[in-house]
């Protein structure tokens, strides 16, 4: 028998002590850029961030000043459009595949949202422009609605359908034994116990689309004026950053940074709120 | 060879919860110990004490001196590792390691500790295997067959093997046998009765009678502390203690 | 007991209300109803998905037609005389999201490993939040990022520096511009990592704390615990969750654009300007004045929309297997 009394060897502590160090330097690397893009964020963007950024049209270049007033407020449009979309059909989606979630269809519904989620949203925005754009021949808000509540199902699908599904079942048959037909049982009981976990998955596919920029290339298209009528082409804040931020002027590129701040900050708002609410970490509270 | 184990006033904490008070102990070599008592008294914290396995969770807390043999393993200059090398441990759960062979489970140890050399690799797993009496079961499909695919009592045996094959001076065993139907149980007290002619046995049991046909000295816990320490057969027949005596008159009815 | 009831009175004090029950059968007709309206919602996922190929694959008919598999081949872009051949874009796809995964995997594993098994509790949730974060930023924030800050910072000190080191290789050669093929790689590699590093987070947590405690009983360091209990038994899932974020770097559209230079060039050298599927779709979509330029960049977004579908069904299933099906148990 081989003999095994002597000391753990010095090459194992060593490629501990180098695992651990990797791991703790990965974890570094991965968190700088963080910290770079929301410190450059801040810098640059709280300079040219002021009152008429908030409530003026984009000045032609050339002009110092002008803002994206109506950038904020037809991104605005175009997620409550989209939202009117992709918040009752996921919801219902959701429920479909918690509460008659058994058998074969409701399984490639699941597999399905799960891969049209990893769908590149370029390829949504070329499917909205077939689908609104060409038949209608002119941009609009209308359309860039479409392409980001298509985005928004399958999120707000499998989220509410997680949720529902972590509704204890004695509640369902309390109901149900109580004589309450399925669909009062369902929306009033079930939905109703998971809601804030529901509301929690549609606010996070909201922030999710909001920064979304591709698929309104070819569909809201953008406006350097205002517009209210959702068949019209429409300006949107990710699209004034991503063309601000491509231009030649510094003026521009000192909007594009401020506009990215609002952005962010609507974003990450929306986020910690929810995490806020629910306080239920995903990678606190496991291990 | 086997080797004696020395407790001195050991204490544990999980968080502010103490679980262990002033515990001593003395066990000699090549014998087996059981140590028994109510659920949550204590039993599982005590023998993962013994092997520095209690400081792997992150609230736990301990002060005391443990000396196994001629190593005090809370000292300052002793390496966790290297004690847990030379202390075997069996879990309640069988938890072979789903993605390797069973030659490979039980070579893990080894491998883990620069043995590499083909021969003494086969040797090593041969008489392991042997003797947690697994070799004939599974001689033919060593390396085909992970260590999940086999049967809750072999998968115990399997693990028995696996923390054998590091020559351990000390085996730890807790409730290894309560997973398992009566013939695995059978199997595996056998196997306890042969390990002591080899090795210091202490293990865990919630089972009486079993603690009466396996161990030379049997230990009895009550909400942390140990009420009474002695030869097996004076703790079943005259216990000195009160509560003792409750305790095992109340579960031998 | 018998004796007692006797003297029990019956319940002729309680007035119990007249209550009129909801017809059974309007209860039926609105639960049939509702049942089916969930039916059409939870349809309209597949039907989306249906609608992507459908639309695609008939907008792109006329070089589907005209140029077959040459279209892949191809490697002139040539809008004005009519001649489309991807291949560029596929390149430069394929190079960016390569070296991508190359640079994140080791930092998300590594990210991933130290919140589960290393860091201390406290600053567990820290960091997964700043993780979560990361994967909230926008990509069209990150390009912004990219142009500004990343690109001069690899175009002054990092570009040059590899140029002299491993300029022989070829890799590295040329002019830095900042822009280029490097920056689009550095740019996907920090959005992918939050991808990779949550799915094997979520892995790695399903594996059962007896593993662990299994290889430490041996006499393991914590490197032999994470090796040989965790990244073995989690090595599946992990796959998983790096096909993922390869499916999400071959498809990210706006931070490449505005970083990897746009031009439709096949250079091996990564300091060298490129073009990704994605970005020429982004770009030039809106300018395809005649049916056949429209038509190429559909059948491009065809491309992307079958690989990145094949790419993710492959992923799902492998973190399906994993989290679900074996509580962690790998396959052997
Ligand atoms: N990981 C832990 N964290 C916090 N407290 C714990 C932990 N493990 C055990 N405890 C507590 O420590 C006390 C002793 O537990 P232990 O597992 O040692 O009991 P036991 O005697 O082995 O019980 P059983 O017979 O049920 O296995 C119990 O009160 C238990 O609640
Ligand atoms: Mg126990």
């Amino acid at each position: 028998m081989p003999n095994l009394n002597r000391p753990v060897s010095s090459f194992r502590k060593l490629s501990n002590l180098a695992f651990i160090g990797s791991a703790i330097l990965a974890s570094v690397v991965v968190l700088a850029p963080l910290v770079a893009i929301f410190g450059y964020l801040v810098m640059k963007g709280v300079g040219s961030l002021n009152l008429a950024f908030l409530m003026h049209l984009p000045k032609p270049v050339g002009e110092d000043g002008g803002g994206m007033a109506n950038a904020i407020v037809g991104s605005l449009m175009i997620l409550g459009l989209g939202s009117v979309l992709g918040v009752p059909l996921g919801i219902g989606a959701g429920i479909y595949m918690a509460e008659f979630g058994h058998g074969r269809l409701v399984t490639l519904v699941r597999f399905t949202a799960d891969v049209l989620n990893g769908v590149p949203s370029i390829v949504v925005g070329i499917s909205a422009y077939a689908l609104v754009v060409l038949p209608q021949h002119h941009f609009s808000a209308f359309s860039g609605g479409v392409a980001l509540g298509i985005m928004m199902i399958p999120t707000i699908a499998r989220t509410t359908e997680e949720m529902l599904l972590m509704v204890p079942n004695t509640i369902r048959e309390a109901a149900l034994g109580l004589g309450i037909p399925q669909w009062r049982t369902t929306l009033q009981v079930t939905l109703r116990t998971a809601s804030k976990g529901v509301i929690t998955g549609a606010m996070l596919a909201f922030a999710r689309v909001a920064g979304e920029t591709a698929p309104l290339l070819f569909t809201a298209f953008g406006n350097q004026f205002w517009n209210l009528n959702p068949n019209q082409p429409t300006a949107a804040l990710p699209l004034q950053i991503f063309s601000y931020a491509i231009s030649p002027f510094d003026e521009w590129h000192r909007q594009a940074w401020a506009g990215a701040l609002i952005l962010i900050l609507l974003i990450v708002i929306a986020v910690s709120a929810v995490r806020v609410v629910t306080s239920r970490g995903t990678m606190a509270n496991n291990a | 060879m086997g080797v004696g184990i020395e407790v001195n006033n050991l204490n544990a904490w999980f968080g502010k919860a103490q679980v262990l008070n002033e515990v001593n102990m003395k066990i000699g070599p090549n014998a087996v110990t059981a140590v028994i008592g109510p659920s949550g008294c204590g039993k599982s914290t005590y023998v993962r004490c013994l092997n520095r396995m209690h400081e792997t969770n992150p609230d736990a807390r301990l002060t005391g001196s443990v000396k196994v043999g001629e190593m005090e393993i809370y000292a300052p200059g002793t390496d966790a590792v290297d004690v847990r090398r030379r202390i075997g441990m069996v879990f309640q759960k069988p938890n072979p390691f789903p993605t390797m062979s069973i030659y490979d489970n039980v070579a893990a140890g080894l491998r883990l500790n620069g043995f590499t050399r083909r021969a003494e690799l086969d040797a090593a797993v041969e008489s392991s295997l042997r003797m947690a009496a697994l070799w004939e079961e599974v001689r033919d499909v060593l390396k085909k067959k992970s260590g999940a695919s086999l049967s809750g009592g072999q998968q115990q045996r399997l693990c028995i093997a696996r923390a054998l094959a590091v020559q351990p001076e000390l085996l730890l065993m807790d409730e290894p046998a309560s997973a398992l139907d009566p013939i695995s149980t059978g199997k595996i007290e056998e196997l306890i009765f042969q390990l002591k002619t080899k090795y210091t046995v202490v293990i865990v049991t919630h089972n009486m009678q079993q603690a009466a046909r396996v161990a030379d000295y049997t230990g009895f816990f009550l909400m942390g502390k140990l009420i009474e320490f002695d030869k097996t057969e004076k703790i079943f027949t005259t216990p000195s203690d009160k509560r003792t005596e409750d305790y095992i008159t109340g579960r031998f009815g | 007991m018998v004796g007692q009831t006797a003297g029990v009175k019956p319940f002729e004090h309680i007035e119990v209300p007249h209550i009129e029950l909801r017809s059974s059968r309007i209860s039926k007709l609105l639960d049939v109803l509702f049942r089916n309206g969930l039916l059409i919602c939870a349809l309209s996922i597949l039907a989306i998905m249906a609608l992507f190929f459908y639309e695609l694959a008939s907008r792109s008919q006329l070089t589907i037609a005209k140029f077959g598999l040459h279209f892949f081949v191809g490697n002139t872009w040539d809008p004005v005389s009519g001649d489309f051949g991807a291949l560029p874009f596929i390149y430069g796809t394929l190079v960016s999201s390569f070296v991508a995964l190359v640079l994140a995997v080791p930092l998300a594993v590594g990210v991933a490993v130290f919140v589960t098994e290393l860091c201390p509790r406290s600053l567990r949730g820290i960091i997964s939040f700043t993780v979560e974060l990361l994967a909230a930023i926008p990509s069209v924030i990150y390009g912004l990022w990219g142009i500004f800050v990343l690109a001069p910072l690899l175009r002054t000190y990092v570009e040059p520096w590899l140029a002299k080191a491993l300029g022989w290789t070829g890799l590295f050669d040329g002019p830095a511009y900042g822009i280029g093929m490097l920056a689009a790689a550095v740019i996907l590699a920090i959005m992918i990592v939050p991808i990779i590093a949550s799915i094997t987070r979520e892995v790695l947590v399903a594996v059962p704390q007896n593993q662990r405690e299994a290889v430490l009983a041996l006499g393991a360091t914590r490197w032999e615990m994470v090796r040989m209990a965790v990244l073995r038994n989690a090595r599946a899932g992990i796959m998983g969750g790096i096909i993922l974020g390869l499916g999400r770097a071959i498809g990210e559209t706006m931070a490449v654009t505005m970083v990897i230079g746009n031009r439709p060039e096949i250079s091996k050298s990564l300091l060298a300007p490129g073009y990704t599927m994605a970005s020429v779709i982004a770009n030039e979509f809106s300018e395809a004045s005649d049916d056949l330029y429209l038509s190429a960049l559909v059948e491009i977004g065809l491309a992307l929309l079958i690989v990145t579908v094949i790419v993710n069904a492959c992923a799902r299933l492998l973190v399906w297997s994993i989290t679900r099906g074996r509580g962690g148990q790998a396959h052997a």
